[in-house]
């Protein structure tokens, strides 16, 4: 109990609830499809660049998600804040890395 | 002697009863649909509606395309993850299959059928192949900068023994000429417009049209007189409008001329963009229902069926060419990947992926015909490809 404080310091992230049962179907769906429409099934890259856990592990989930979440500009990354919030941005990068 | 003779004689009895036994089959209404997740392939009947077989573990087909042999007995399909994949669709059989890159995009077939042309990310080049035995008889890395290797798009067979293709990395396209194979003479053409990200070639073979992602409009070469050069179309179009986020690249091979019009996907709008060959300006910009994928003219002209990228892409329209309009909006289901023409036109396929199934469309009455279950379909390849410049 006197360390309850430290929940505040916490990352937003890890509070947060997973999706649900039902969406987390609906994003592995979408990551084997519509990611994977450009970085391959396994995501080993394709027009964008390989999402295997080894390509990812200098990359920090912040950077992730705000690359997932913003896209990259000039290049063919879309933004996907409009589809994806960051619980379910997060779960997909965990998914990634679990691989 | 008398048991040798009995022996010969046995066996040519059941050389004879297999040989009656397997019920001839002609290809020239088969085809092929891509089942993207598993990695296989179905081999579908046009004619009966029906699927005869399916040839599994062809490796990563989350992005995959096919090309026939003009005797229209084997399938070549390429794999993302740089497969090649020789598949007798009369036999239902994988015939041959090598690995020929790391990472794949599409290919082409040569004119006079001997030669198939790979277009790969990893190594960025292409690479021709006997295709007859799969022998690799030339690499082309895609050499540009200080070195560096592009990534290939848009490879498409042009008469005289040609390939074409586009350096999306590069702005640039290049012309093989494979008339020797082993060395094909490389013709380059460079500054053609901001990443190239795929191509068609107009079904009479003479215009080789690259799509551009990091600018407006489409890059043009004349086939008939390359040394021309690249002359770039509609440079200004869209360039007040605000660019939507683009979900799925556009792909521009298929059957998107019409006439003298050529209908091509706007990047990053809902519209479809009618082009007018005899000036190639702009004739008309269409609203659509979504990002357009696939702008598929059906075989006669009359009518253009476009599906649509993320998030739009339960739907599917229909434009009357006579017109210039949309006629019909369908939900076939979720996620339509691919749309693909019987040879005269009466029916069209579709890969319904999220659904697993192929559906079947009548294009006269925009009914539903029938339907296939298929384990997340993407694209749809019939062997009446085999006889088209371009496909």
């Amino acid at each position: 109990m006197r360390y309850c404080y430290l929940i505040l310091l916490l990352p937003y992230y890890v509070l947060a609830a997973e999706p649900s049962q039902q969406r987390q179907q609906d994003l592995d769906n979408m990551l084997k499809h519509d990611c994977g429409s450009c970085h391959g099934l396994p995501p080993k890259g394709g027009l964008g660049p390989s999402l295997m856990p080894e390509a990812l592990a200098g990359k920090s989930d912040d950077f992730l998600l705000q690359t997932i979440q913003q896209g990259r500009p000039g290049t063919a990354m879309p933004p996907w804040q409009n589809f994806l919030n960051k619980e379910e941005t997060l779960w997909l990068i965990k998914l990634l890395r679990q691989r | 002697m008398k048991s040798l003779l009995k022996a010969l004689f046995l066996s040519q009895l059941i050389w004879c009863n297999g040989v009656a036994q397997a019920e001839p089959r002609a290809s020239g209404d088969l085809g092929l649909v891509i089942e993207r997740e598993q990695g296989s392939v179905q081999i579908v009947n046009t004619s009966k509606n029906s699927a005869l077989s399916r040839i599994t573990e062809l490796g990563d087909l989350s992005h995959a395309s096919v090309v026939f042999s003009r005797d229209q007995r084997y399938a070549y399909v390429f794999g993302r993850d740089g497969g090649l994949s020789k598949i007798d669709i009369i036999q239902d059989k994988l015939e041959k299959r090598i690995v020929q890159a790391g990472n794949s995009i599409g290919g082409a077939i040569s004119q006079d059928g001997r030669l198939i042309a790979v277009s790969n990310y990893t190594p960025g080049g292409v690479k021709i192949f006997s295709a007859d035995t799969l022998e690799q008889l030339a690499d082309i890395p895609a050499v540009y900068g200080d070195g560096q290797l592009s990534k290939v798009v848009g490879l498409a067979d042009a008469t005289g023994q040609r390939f074409v293709f586009s350096l999306f990395d590069a702005d640039e396209i290049w012309i093989a000429d494979a008339k020797n194979p082993r060395e094909p003479q490389i013709q380059k053409f460079k500054n053609i417009g901001k990443q190239p990200y795929d191509a068609l070639l107009t079904p009479d073979g003479r215009y080789y049209l690259a799509g551009l992602f990091g600018e407006s409009g489409l890059a043009k070469l004349d086939m008939w007189q390359p040394e021309a050069g690249v002359q770039r179309v509609l440079p200004d179009y869209g360039k007040q409008d605000e660019k939507l986020p683009v979900y799925k690249m556009p792909h521009l091979q298929g059957w998107t001329n019409s006439g003298n019009w050529l209908f091509v996907p706007a990047v990053g709008q809902h519209e479809v963009l009618v082009i007018d060959r005899n000036n190639w300006q702009l004739l008309k910009r269409i609203p659509v229902a979504g990002q357009p994928v696939f702008v598929t003219a059906r075989p006669d002209g009359r009518q253009v069926w476009i599906n649509f990228a993320f998030p739009d892409n339960q739907r599917v329209q229909v434009l009357d060419v006579k017109d210039l309009s949309i006629i019909k909006t369908l939900e076939p289901g979720k996620a339509v990947l691919h749309m693909e023409f019987t040879p005269r036109g009466e029916a069209v396929w579709l890969a319904v992926r999220d659904d697993d199934r192929v559906m079947v469309y009548d294009t006269e009455t925009l009914a539903e015909t029938a339907r296939l279950p298929a384990d997340k379909p993407s694209g749809i390849f019939f062997a009446s490809r085999a006889n088209q410049l371009g496909l």
